[in-house]
């Protein structure tokens, strides 16, 4: 590919996140937009202790691996309006004929997804951690682990979101999907946690790099045979 | 605009366990036209697809040359959008001149896309299309929604593509007004 060819398709893609992140983060007809999950998160860090009891002790024990639930399941409000839109009106189709490879647009769509989901997660992080009267050093792990383990989760929820789009019932099909695959996000989020939980931490960013590095492929394939 | 040839061998289309069209053929170089008639149901979508190369055929080859642009009965414009940006999105990642004003959609600018009816959504698609600055234009029933005017500005548009070396393939049940225009009655080709 020649230098231009290769600069007009990294405007193209640069125009498609631009979009991408209107409709993610301010939500539009049908698209939630980046704030239901973000209250859905910070509800659960408030209703939690109403139901276990203000002992800050057992808050401060468990609170974290509670952050690591409630983001888990955040993730999976977004699911069925991240791609299936875009199928719909034929968008990637017209991506596809402008010669733009489903690979790079999903590439694009997951740090979309993750800018307007994982990050606003991690700015309340510090919110919901003092609801549930986490220590500093507890929520440093917490925003580190997040920092590692939300990329994956945003790279999952756009495979899942691509493979469910245009399925009668997908948005149910997608929640379940997304809970065992991000299993050992959650396992290594929550190990990270532990006392010298730094190998947690490794383990998490590794765990979400593979997510990250299959995902664009799993997604784009997912696309095309869904034309067929 | 590059010269452009659009030749189909022995095409074949299936949909599911079902096949539609077989033995379609054609050849087609820069200014011609064809209009892909029949019924509904016929395949004249599944073959606009299989032309664009979003599906692949269940038989023959497809040799093509210039860039494509597809306009099928799906508007990508983002609905909650208004007209103007929208049509923008597209403007600027084909990067496209300004905006043509062959469609008379400069008053409805501010008008979000969801709100548009059915021909000046069908405006808007061949505004896009105008716009894209491809050589091979697949159409899927460019005239569905439009009235006799705007019918009559379509195919005119049409014209002034072909007259620019481009090439349209037209899929519709209706009757097209345009010179030299090859007709390929799709129901000579069912299995």
């Amino acid at each position: 590919m020649s230098r231009t060819a290769m600069s007009v398709t990294g405007r193209q893609l640069w125009l498609i996140f631009r979009r991408d992140c209107g409709l993610l983060l301010g939500g539009a007809r049908g698209r939630g937009g980046a704030t239901l999950p973000l209250l859905f998160f910070l509800s659960v860090a408030m209703l939690y202790p109403f139901a276990v009891g203000p002992d800050v002790r057992l808050l401060a024990r468990t609170g974290a691996g509670v952050i690591w639930v409630a983001a888990l399941l955040a993730a999976i409000l977004p699911l069925d309006r991240l791609v299936e839109p875009d199928v719909e009106t034929g968008f990637f189709d017209q991506w596809a004929l402008r010669g733009l490879s489903e690979e790079a647009v999903m590439l694009v769509r997951i740090v979309a997804h993750w800018l307007c989901f994982g990050v606003p997660l991690m700015l309340a992080t510090p919110i919901a951690a003092g609801l549930l009267s986490l220590e500093g050093t507890q929520l440093v792990r917490l925003e580190l682990g997040l920092l590692a383990g939300t990329p994956g989760l945003a790279a999952i929820g756009v495979t899942i979101a691509a493979l469910t789009a245009g399925l009668r019932a997908g948005a149910a099909l997608g929640g379940l999907l997304l809970i065992p695959l991000a299993v050992p996000l959650l396992i290594f989020g929550a190990g990270s946690l532990q006392p010298g939980g730094e190998d947690g931490l490794a383990l998490l960013a590794a765990a979400s790099l593979v997510a990250v590095a299959v995902a664009p492929f799993a997604a784009g394939a997912a696309i095309r045979a869904a034309r067929e | 605009m590059q010269p452009c040839r659009l030749f189909a061998e022995e095409l074949a289309c299936r949909r599911g366990d079902r096949l539609l069209l077989r033995r379609v053929g054609f050849r087609l170089v820069a200014g011609d036209a064809l209009h892909l008639a029949g019924p509904n149901g016929i395949g004249k979508s599944s073959l606009l697809r299989i032309l664009a190369g979003l599906m692949r055929p269940y038989a023959g080859r497809i040799d093509a040359s210039g860039t494509i642009a597809l306009s099928d009965e799906r508007l990508p414009l983002d609905a909650h959008r208004p007209l103007g940006a929208a049509l923008d999105f597209w403007r600027r990642l084909d990067g496209a001149g300004a905006q043509s004003s062959d469609f008379g959609l400069e008053d409805l600018h501010d008008v979000p896309v969801r709100y548009l009816s059915t021909g000046q959504r069908k405006r808007a698609a061949l505004a896009c299309l105008s716009a894209s600055g491809t050589g091979i234009w697949l159409l899927d029933e460019p005239l569905n929604g439009l009235d006799a005017y705007w019918a009559g500005v379509a195919q005119a548009a049409i014209e002034a593509h072909r007259a620019s070396g481009g090439i349209a393939v037209i899929a519709s049940h209706q009757p097209l007004d345009l010179k030299g225009l090859v007709v390929l009655p799709l129901l000579d080709h069912l299995p």
